[in-house]
C-alpha cells in the first residue's frame, strides 16, 4: 500500500508501541508534525521549553519505563540543543530514537537557513546516526534505528529526515508489521549480521570457570552497575548476592539494581565511595563486576585497584572488556543471562569473617539534629514521606552524590541519573518525562541551585501537563562539587562558583503556576515536603544549606582507592 | 608494533568518516589506511595500519565491531597475509643520472612513469620494506615528490573474510 512518507514515520512509531514524543517543532520537521496532527489521539507529544529538555525527558521516560524513548527537533539549532541529550543518553546507555529533519536535498551543503550536519554531529554520541534521502527507506530506516537503539547493550539513534523526503507529495510502499515481527525483516537481518542486534550467546565454559573461582574465593566483593538496571536483572542480582554472601557496591549507574538497604549493600564505591565498598575493594580476592565498565570515577586508579583480587568482568559489550581495567576473566552476555546461568549452578556460600571484616564499616545512615538545615535531614525527609517506589530523577554534582548515598533505591528505573556524562540540567527533563512515563508514581527532582539555573525554564511544562513533579534545590549559593575541589585541591581559591544570585526560587516556582517552599531548618523541610506532596500541582522546594558542606568520603582522581581525601567524619579533616 | 587491521564496510557516504572518527575519538593513531571497493559493489575494505600494542588493537577492533556500517573485522597475522603498497615517486634527473637510476628500477622491479630532461616519475608496487628501500635507494638523486597508496592486505591461502 503506498501512504504518504510522514504518515510511514507515524505508522512506524506505532509499530514500536510508542505513544508518547517529546519535542519542539521548527521548519523543516513541519510536514512530520503536520502528520501528527492527524495522529493526535494515538501519539502524545508532549512539547517542552527547549529541545535539551525534551531530549532528557525522552532519556528519562526511557530509563524509567525501560520502552524506548522518542524526541523530535527541527534542523540547526534544534539538532544542536539535542546533542547534550543524546551524549547524555548515550554515556548511561539509554535506548532513545532521536529525530530530526534537516533541509531539503536541494540546499544540503549549501549553508542554508538552520542547516547543520546533523549525523556528521551525532557520529561519536549515537549508536547510528542514518540521514534518510529517499522516501522508500523510511520503514525500514525506522525499524533499524528501533532494533539497534534497544538490543544489546541499548543506546541513542539519531534519524535525520532532509525536508524534501517528507513532502506531502512522497509515497511509500508501507505494510503495517509490529515491532515484534519486523525485527526478524530483512532490513533488520541485514544489520543483524554485522552488528548484533540479538544478545550474545553466553559462553558455558565461562560459566563454570567464574563458578571455580568463586568456590575458591574467601573475600568476595560484587559490583552492581549499570548493566544491571538497564538488563533489567535485579532479581537475579539479589539471588546471586545473596548466594555468594557477599558485600555489593552499587556504582552510581547502578543504584536500583540492588536494594539500597539490602544487608550486604555496602553502598556506592570510587571517588564518593564508602569506606566499606572502597575497603572492600582494597582487600577482596575476587572482584565480580556486573555491567559496569571501571570507568575513571570507580576505578580511580587502574593500577592498584583492587589489587589482590582476581577481577571477574559481566558486560554485554566485548569493548567493555579490558578497557579501563585488565580482568582475569570475563564473560560475554546480558546481565540477566548470565546471572541466571550462574545462579542455576551456584551453591549457598558463608562469608561470615569477611562480611564482619567489611559491613560494620558502613557509615551510621541517620542525621544527626542541628539548628540548620543539612543535606543528609533533607533526604532522610524525603526517604521518609515520599512514597518507597518513588521516582528519583537528580542533576550532578554534591546533590547527585548525597542523594545516591542517603536515598535507598530497589529497582531499576527508580534512580535516573547522568553518571557518566554528568550532565548539569538534567534532572528537570528526566523527572518531566519520567511522570509522563509512570503516572502512578511520585517524582521527586532533585537538583542543586546551580543546575536547576540551567533548565529551570521546563517548570513551564511541569506546569501545563499538570505534572505533580517535586523539585527539591540544594540551595548553598554555590556550584557545589566544584567548590569541593577548590576547598580541597586549589587552596581555597572559589574561582567563579559562587552563585550569590537570583532568582528567588519559591517566586519562580509561583511565577510558573507552581507552588514554592522555602526550607532552611529540618522542621521546615517536614512541612514543605509535606505540603508539596498534596498541593496537586508541582512544587519547588527552596533548601537552604550551608555553602562549604562536602560530600564524604572523598577519593582524589587517579588516587589508590583507599586514600581518602576526606574520610566519613568530620574530625579528620 | 605495526599491526595491520582489515575491515569490510558497506560501500555507503559517510562509513569513511564514521570509522576515522572512531580513530580520533578513541585517540588511536592511524599509520596509514587504503580504502577501496570489492568485487561486491556495496562493499568496501578498508585496510588499516596502526602502530599500537595488542591492547590498543584489541579495542580498536571491538569498537569497530559496534558500528552498524561494519560488516567484518580482522587484524590480520603479520606471517599470514600479503600487504602490499603502491608508491609514485619522483627525482631529479638528467643524462648522467638516468642510467644509474634506470639500473635501481630494474633490480627493484619498479617501472618509469613519466621521463623529462630533468626528471624522472617511477612506479614500484611491493612490500612496504621494499618500497622503503626503493625510496632510499632514490634519495642521492634528490627527491622530488613521493605518494604513497598506504598498504592494502589479504589473507594468504584460502582463508578470506
Amino acid at each position: 500500500m503506498k501512504i504518504p512518507a510522514t504518515q510511514a514515520i507515524m505508522e512506524c512509531l506505532l509499530e514500536q508501541e510508542v505513544d508518547t514524543v517529546f519535542g519542539y517543532p521548527g521548519g523543516t520537521i513541519l510536514n512530520v508534525y503536520d502528520e501528527l496532527y492527524r495522529y493526535q489521539g494515538k501519539i502524545r507529544h508532549v512539547l517542552t521549553a527547549h529541545e535539551q529538555g525534551a531530549a532528557h525527558a525522552a532519556d528519562g521516560y526511557a530509563r524509567s519505563t525501560g520502552k524506548v524513548g522518542v524526541c523530535f527537533a527541527t534542523s540547526g539549532p534544534g539538532a544542536t540543543n539535542l546533542t547534550t541529550g543524546i551524549a547524555t543518553a548515550y554515556l548511561d546507555s539509554s535506548p532513545v530514537v532521536f529525530i530530526t529533519c534537516n533541509v531539503g536535498e536541494s540546499l544540503l551543503g549549501k549553508d542554508a537557513f538552520q542547516e547543520v550536519d546533523s549525523t556528521g554531529i551525532a557520529m561519536p554520541i549515537t549508536k547510528a546516526a542514518f540521514l534518510v534521502r529517499d522516501a522508500q527507506t523510511i520503514p525500514d530506516v525506522m525499524r533499524q534505528a528501533f532494533a539497534v537503539a534497544a538490543s544489546g547493550r541499548p543506546g541513542p539513534v539519531l534519524i535525520d529526515f532532509l525536508k524534501n523526503v517528507t513532502a506531502p507529495t512522497e509515497m511509500v510502499d508501507y505494510t503495517f508489521i509490529p515491532w515484534r515481527e519486523n525485527r526478524q525483516c530483512e532490513s533488520i537481518r541485514h544489520i543483524n549480521a554485522s552488528h548484533q542486534l540479538k544478545e550474545p550467546e553466553v559462553d558455558r565454559q565461562d560459566i563454570d570457570t567464574l563458578l571455580e573461582m568463586i568456590a575458591q574465593s574467601q573475600r568476595p566483593l560484587l559490583i552492581c552497575g549499570g548493566g544491571v538496571v538497564r538488563g533489567k536483572a535485579d532479581q537475579q542480582f539479589r539471588t546471586f548476592a545473596e548466594r555468594m554472601d557477599a558485600p555489593v557496591a552499587i556504582t552510581v549507574m547502578g543504584g536500583g539494581g540492588f536494594p539500597g538497604s539490602h544487608l550486604l549493600t555496602t553502598g556506592m564505591i570510587g571517588m564518593h565511595g564508602s569506606q566499606a565498598s572502597n575497603v572492600a575493594c582494597d582487600e577482596c580476592d575476587l572482584l565480580i563486576a556486573v555491567g559496569c565498565r571501571f570507568s575513571d570515577r570507580v576505578a580511580l586508579d587502574p593500577k592498584t585497584f583492587a589489587k589482590q583480587a582476581k577481577i571477574v568482568q559481566i558486560d554485554i559489550d566485548r569493548a567493555e572488556i579490558d578497557k579501563n581495567i585488565l580482568t582475569d576473566h570475563h564473560i560475554i552476555g546480558s546481565a540477566r543471562q548470565v546471572l541466571e546461568m550462574l545462579n542455576e549452578k551456584l551453591p549457598q556460600y558463608q562469608h561470615p569473617e569477611w562480611k564482619e571484616r567489611i559491613l560494620p564499616l558502613r557509615a551510621p545512615s541517620v542525621a544527626e539534629d542541628s539548628e540548620k538545615l543539612t543535606p543528609q535531614q533533607v533526604l532522610e525527609v524525603i526517604r521518609l514521606q515520599a512514597p518507597q517506589d518513588a521516582i528519583v530523577a537528580t542533576d550532578v554534582g554534591q546533590h547527585q552524590m548525597w542523594a545516591i548515598k542517603y536515598l535507598h533505591f530497589s529497582y531499576p528505573g527508580q534512580l535516573l541519573t547522568s553518571g557518566g556524562f554528568g550532565t548539569m540540567g538534567f534532572g528537570l527533563g528526566a523527572a518531566l518525562g519520567a511522570q509522563m512515563g509512570n503516572p502512578d508514581k511520585r517524582v521527586i527532582h532533585i537538583t542543586g541551585d546551580g543546575c536547576f539555573r540551567m533548565n529551570c525554564h521546563e517548570l513551564c511544562t511541569v506546569e501545563h501537563y499538570g505534572l505533580p513533579v517535586i523539585s527539591v534545590v540544594f540551595n548553598n549559593g554555590t556550584l557545589g562539587m566544584v567548590r569541593q575541589w577548590q576547598n580541597l585541591i586549589y587552596g581555597k581559591r572559589f574561582s567563579e562558583t559562587t552563585l550569590d544570585r537570583g532568582p528567588d526560587f519559591v517566586k519562580l516556582a509561583e511565577a510558573y503556576g507552581l507552588h514554592g517552599y522555602r526550607a532552611t531548618n529540618r522542621q521546615e523541610m517536614e512541612e514543605a515536603f509535606r505540603q508539596a506532596l498534596s498541593c496537586g500541582t508541582g512544587a519547588v522546594i527552596d533548601c537552604v544549606l550551608d555553602m562549604d558542606e562536602m560530600v564524604r568520603p572523598m577519593v582524589a582522581a587517579g588516587s589508590p582507592i583507599t586514600k581518602f581525601l576526606l574520610t566519613e567524619q568530620e574530625a579528620s579533616l | 608494533m605495526k599491526q595491520t587491521i582489515s575491515v569490510l564496510v558497506e560501500n555507503q557516504a559517510g562509513v569513511l568518516n564514521r570509522i576515522t572518527s572512531l580513530f580520533s575519538r578513541r585517540a588511536f593513531n592511524i599509520e596509514s589506511l587504503a580504502v577501496g571497493v570489492t568485487d561486491y559493489p556495496s562493499l568496501s575494505r578498508i585496510t588499516i595500519i596502526v602502530d599500537s600494542g595488542n591492547s590498543v588493537v584489541e579495542q580498536v577492533e571491538k569498537q569497530l565491531n559496534k558500528l552498524v556500517e561494519v560488516i567484518k573485522v580482522r587484524t590480520l597475522d603479520e606471517h599470514s597475509m600479503i600487504g602490499w603498497e603502491l608508491m609514485l615517486i619522483k627525482v631529479s634527473a638528467n643524462a648522467r643520472t638516468r642510467e644509474n637510476i634506470m639500473t635501481i628500477c630494474q633490480i627493484m622491479g619498479a617501472r618509469v612513469l613519466d621521463v623529462t630532461p630533468t626528471t624522472m616519475t617511477m612506479e614500484i608496487a611491493d612490500t612496504p620494506v621494499r618500497v622503503d628501500d626503493f625510496e632510499g635507494m632514490l634519495r642521492p638523486f634528490h627527491i622530488l615528490e613521493v605518494a604513497r597508496t598506504g598498504i592494502i592486505a589479504l589473507q594468504k591461502g584460502s582463508g578470506k573474510m
